[in-house]
């Protein structure tokens, strides 16, 4: 039964990776690529890693994998937050069909 | 025109999800007694598949910004393509190699967006 959990998940979480990149090929901007592609982390790789552990059970692969689920919950919304201030520091457009960009305005209403 | 290119590439998407999923039963990885071994070579089809469009924006990314984006989900699905050869063949040392691949492309992705920001390494 623990199997066939662990498998479904493995499954789901490649379902998602595959939808991620898509969406890293396919969007229009640095930030929208930035948006799909976390959800890649997140619900893909964790997912996988969580079926590992379902299949094999808490023995050392298992805890090296919910070690792993660990540091990747704690060190990838980091890296998503710098490259996209990085990105708006660094003078990177937005799209043209994007709606509002509330950080440059706060830095117009901060400098007068 | 545009809707020539979308329908084009749908199509060959589809066909190459499609076509891993029927013919790559068995794949050169795995030995013959696994577990589930057809469901775990689609799997790994399925990953290399992903990172090679993740390639495909790195070498194709019009700024910066677009390839240090491309390179830290390429370590995550590293991470993830470890984790699966790690069950399949039950030898825990893959995930060791997966955990230490994370950490590195963590701090690497850090130092490439301060670099991006303008800034030196120092402050």
């Amino acid at each position: 039964m623990t199997d066939i959990i662990g498998l479904v998940l493995i499954a789901a979480g490649l379902a998602f990776d595959v939808l991620g990149c898509l969406g890293l090929v396919r969007l229009p901007d640095v930030y929208n690529r930035l948006q799909a592609s976390t959800k890649c982390v997140t619900l893909g790789t964790c997912s996988i890693l969580i079926g590992t552990i379902f299949i094999t059970g808490l023995n050392s692969t298992g805890f090296k994998a919910l070690l792993a689920v660990f540091f990747l919950v704690l060190t990838s919304p980091v890296s998503a937050h710098v490259i996209s201030r990085g990105a708006h520091k660094a003078g990177i457009r937005l799209w043209k069909g994007s709606e509002c960009d509330a950080l440059s305005e706060d830095k117009k209403e901060a400098a007068q | 025109m545009k809707t020539l290119r979308w329908i084009l590439g749908t199509v060959v998407f589809l066909g190459i999800l499609a076509l891993i999923l029927l013919y790559t039963a068995r794949g050169p990885f795995l030995p013959q007694e696994v577990k589930y071994a057809g469901f775990f070579a689609r799997a790994l089809y399925i990953i290399i598949l992903s990172s090679l469009m993740v390639l495909f924006r790195v070498l194709r990314g019009p700024t910066p910004a677009d390839r240090i984006v491309a390179v830290d989900i390429f370590g995550i699905l590293v991470v993830g393509l470890c984790a699966i050869l790690a069950v399949a063949t039950d030898r825990s040392w893959y995930l060791d190699i997966g955990i230490a691949w994370g950490l590195q492309s963590f701090i690497g992705t850090l130092a490439l967006a301060k670099f991006m920001e303008g800034r030196t390494f120092d402050d």
